[in-house]
């Protein structure tokens, strides 16, 4: 009989849940109570909709139980450890019986995240047992040539996962082809989309996987150094990384002649960034590793041939490196199976907002978006209608409702307007005002436009403007086309990525929901009532019984009235803070 | 007409300075012990791209960076100091005023924003009294607001020190961080 495995998932996001409280907890009762069992950590397997999560292996298989907190690991121990008797209802994920959850993983197909919430991300010999290293090891073993390299990730077809989509295996040529004894290797995670968390969980629960696709890139171009570019808002990722370099140094697969191949020297480092949404464009990334502000430089000369302090320089994202090493153990067929012709292999997407199942999901290319939603997503919370789903963050749009029939690859999202971007996928229903999102974002983009080109830094704070007076209901029609004709200049004349989408989330709106434009223009109504100068709070006669309540709590004075009399809102003096609708018991307050 | 050159020159150099040593009256008489960054500076001295982890690393010391850190690094490395101001402004992370024991962090990522964080932030305004980025004046909290905190299906997020609160009301995180003072008060 193996020995029972208790593994508590400890990514930020479970820990956030009080995944530290279970883990502590589990040690205690272990101690207490001296139960023979392994506890061992995880990362996150992408339920955040059910953290914290424990999984229990043992001889029957492994059953994950959801939204363990501490209270509740106390009836699962008992139960499955003590009493070997598994908690059915409260299990989410198994492959001994259905569960509740098990749609959410059906159409699910791992290839990026095959090891997140399987492994220990802090053991090199866990990534090991998954495969791990086996990549690099079979280059050097069944010595294919770095054009052979290349080769095998150009017919995988993998695309840039970071939103651009540019063909990995073609970027990789390029750097490869320039002439110098100094190149580098980098890996983008300064994931700065508002709303995205794949490169995170990623970092976290797998960060040998993002070394090992370095290394093999690196064997490829014939790079000599490395560089991690992480958020510094990712602290664990951060640690995590440093503790697998450290490990992969110790092993040899970083250093001088690595697994013995003649010449291959090459180590990597970690550089945190300092909060520049910009800086994920890859010149101001470069820029900024040089320690200079984050601004995009011209291209070309493109990094492949003149990148990071001159030299040619490779640029991916964490989840393009994280597929390198199972491309190259299964090869390219084995992952241009799934997809579409232009888009192959699969996607990582953070599903967020008004949606059930909040969490990160890998999904093969060629999916809809409303199987991405109701199936895996579980639809939308409180009977809600589904609304919209903005995809691409600050750069991307929103694709409405009747297009949610969309298939998941580039050149369909791209059609819609929006862009595949990273993977961020925020959910909204009715309660969502479609212009105070657009707002949103443009505030997002105009305050992390580094300056550089007029049009982004000046058009962005007009349109913003523009946007601001709409949603306080003093716009003209004509700022729909103000709005459209600023749009179209700011894409034609801004260097960078981060310019020339800018306008998207503003260009989509309009175009799918110019209805609630015209709304907030000339009815003065925000239909999703969200935009507070658009909103009038009112006593419902019939149903105010005097209670006093909100005439307390206003915190402006502006309701009136006896005890047990009915109670008036003075409009002039209302701020339409909303404290009132939400304390009366009664319903008495209707919001119009 | 050099004269008049040097002079705009000279007092465009101090405009300049004067906007990082500008300080609070309550900064005023705050102690900054330079010794502490000397390891630092020797780390990185003399090579390339070390700007920002030498901001970095003077903040991880003093919670923010204070004029004459600046002054002392760029004099004893030769950054340029009007280059390390421009660095320092352009990047969210670095702090040119001394921050409160608990920053408060609330998240304002696209998830958070459709679950109404707006009103998180208003309360803790109203409640804390003090702006967006101002620091209460015990120096207890400081509020900032964040682009996002990736714990998005736990929307709306705050962040005090390393501890995430999640499904927030404006209620609940006012009373969050009355809980706080209460505790420092005793």
């Amino acid at each position: 009989m193996g020995k029972t495995k208790v593994i508590v998932g400890l990514g930020s996001c479970g820990i956030a849940a009080g995944a530290n409280k279970t883990y502590q907890k589990i040690q205690q009762l272990q101690k207490a109570e001296n139960l023979d069992f392994e506890l061992k950590k995880t990362s996150c397997i992408g339920m955040c909709f059910r953290e914290p999560l424990v999984e229990i292996v043992d001889d029957t298989g492994s059953y994950i139980y959801g939204n363990v907190d501490e209270n509740r690991v106390v009836e699962v121990l008992e139960k499955h450890v003590i009493q070997q008797e598994p908690v059915k209802e409260l299990v989410v994920k198994t492959d001994l019986f259905e569960t509740p959850d098990h749609l959410f993983f059906d159409n699910q197909v791992k290839i990026a995240l095959r090891n997140c919430g399987y492994i220990d991300p802090e053991s090199l010999e866990e990534y090991e047992e998954h495969h791990g290293y086996e990549a690099i090891k079979k280059i050097a073993d069944e010595d294919i040539s770095q054009d052979a390299v290349i080769e095998t990730v150009l017919q995988s077809g993998l695309r840039g996962r970071g939103g651009g989509g540019f063909p990995t295996g073609m970027k990789w040529r390029f750097a490869r082809k320039s002439e110098s004894n100094e190149k580098y290797i980098i890996c983008n995670a300064d994931e700065g989309d508002p709303g995205a968390f794949m490169d995170r969980s990623l970092l976290e629960g797998d960060p040998h996987s993002v070394l090992e696709g370095m290394i093999i890139g690196a064997y490829a171009i014939g790079a000599t150094s490395g560089v991690i570019y992480c958020r510094a808002e990712y602290p664990l990722a951060i640690k995590r990384l440093n503790i697998a370099i450290e490990q992969a140094r110790d092993q040899g697969y970083l250093g001088d002649h690595i697994l013995g191949i003649e010449g291959f020297c090459f180590d990597i480092y970690v550089k945190e960034g300092a909060g520049a949404f910009v800086c994920g464009e890859e010149t101001a990334l470069i820029a900024s590793i040089e320690g200079e502000r984050g601004m995009p430089r011209k291209r070309p000369p493109f990094p492949a041939t003149s990148g990071l302090w001159k030299k040619p320089t490779n640029i991916n994202n964490v989840e393009t490196w994280a597929n390198i090493p199972w491309i190259v153990i299964n090869g390219p067929e084995a992952y241009s199976k799934y997809g579409t012709e232009k888009s192959k292999g699969t996607k990582v997407f953070a599903l967020a907002g008004k949606i059930n199942h909040s969490g990160l999901v890998e999904v093969p290319m060629g999916i809809t978006i409303r199987d991405i939603i109701f199936k895996l997503g579980g639809g939308i919370p409180g009977g809600k209608k589904f609304k919209a789903v903005q995809l691409g963050g600050p750069s991307g749009g929103c694709i409405p409702e009747y297009l949610a029939d969309t298939i998941v690859d580039y050149d369909s999202v791209n059609a819609t307007g929006a862009i595949m971007g990273s993977g961020g996928m925020v959910v909204m229903d009715e309660d969502t005002c479609m212009v105070d999102v657009a707002r949103f974002f443009l505030n997002f983009t105009q305050e992390e436009s580094c300056g550089k080109c007029t049009f982004c830094r000046i058009g962005t704070k007009r349109m913003l403007e523009i946007l601001e007076r709409i949603t306080e209901g003093k716009g003209k029609m004509e700022d729909l086309d103000t709005l459209e004709e600023l749009a179209a200049q700011i894409k034609d004349n801004s260097l960078c990525g981060l310019g020339q989408t800018a306008p998207n989330p503003v260009l989509t709106t309009i175009k799918y929901f110019r209805d609630e434009y015209t709304a907030h223009i000339l009815e003065k109504k925000c239909p999703a009532k969200v935009c507070k100068n658009l909103l009038t709070y009112e006593i419902i006669p019939d149903k105010c019984t005097g209670c006093t309540v909100c005439a307390k709590k206003c915190p402006v004075d502006a309701i009136s009235g006896e005890r047990k009399g009915v109670h008036v809102i003075d409009q002039a003096i209302c701020i339409k803070c909303g404290d009132c609708y939400n304390r009366c018991k009664f319903e008495a307050i209707a919001l119009r | 007409l050099k004269y008049v050159y040097f002079y705009n020159l000279k007092n465009l150099l101090n405009m300049r300075i004067e906007r990082i040593s500008t300080k609070t009256p309550a900064e005023a008489t705050d102690q900054v012990d330079l010794s502490l960054i000397d390891e630092l500076i020797a780390k990185y001295k003399g090579k390339k791209g070390t700007m920002i982890p030498l901001l970095q690393g003077a903040q991880s010391i003093y919670g923010y960076i204070p004029s004459e850190v600046f002054e002392k690094i760029a004099g004893d490395t030769g950054l340029s100091l009007s280059e390390m101001y421009g660095v320092a402004t352009f990047y969210a992370q670095f702090r040119l005023h001394p921050v409160g024991k608990y920053i408060v962090k609330v998240c304002h990522g696209t998830a958070c924003h459709v679950q109404n964080a707006t009103r998180i932030s208003e309360a803790l305004e109203e409640s804390l009294k003090v702006p967006d980025g101002g620091t209460t004046e015990d120096r207890l909290f400081t509020l900032e607001s964040v682009a996002c905190l990736g714990c998005c299906s736990l929307a709306p997020v705050m962040m005090i020190q390393d501890e995430t609160y999640g499904k927030l009301t404006g209620a609940e995180a006012v009373r969050i961080v009355k809980n706080i003072r209460i505790k420092e008060q005793n």
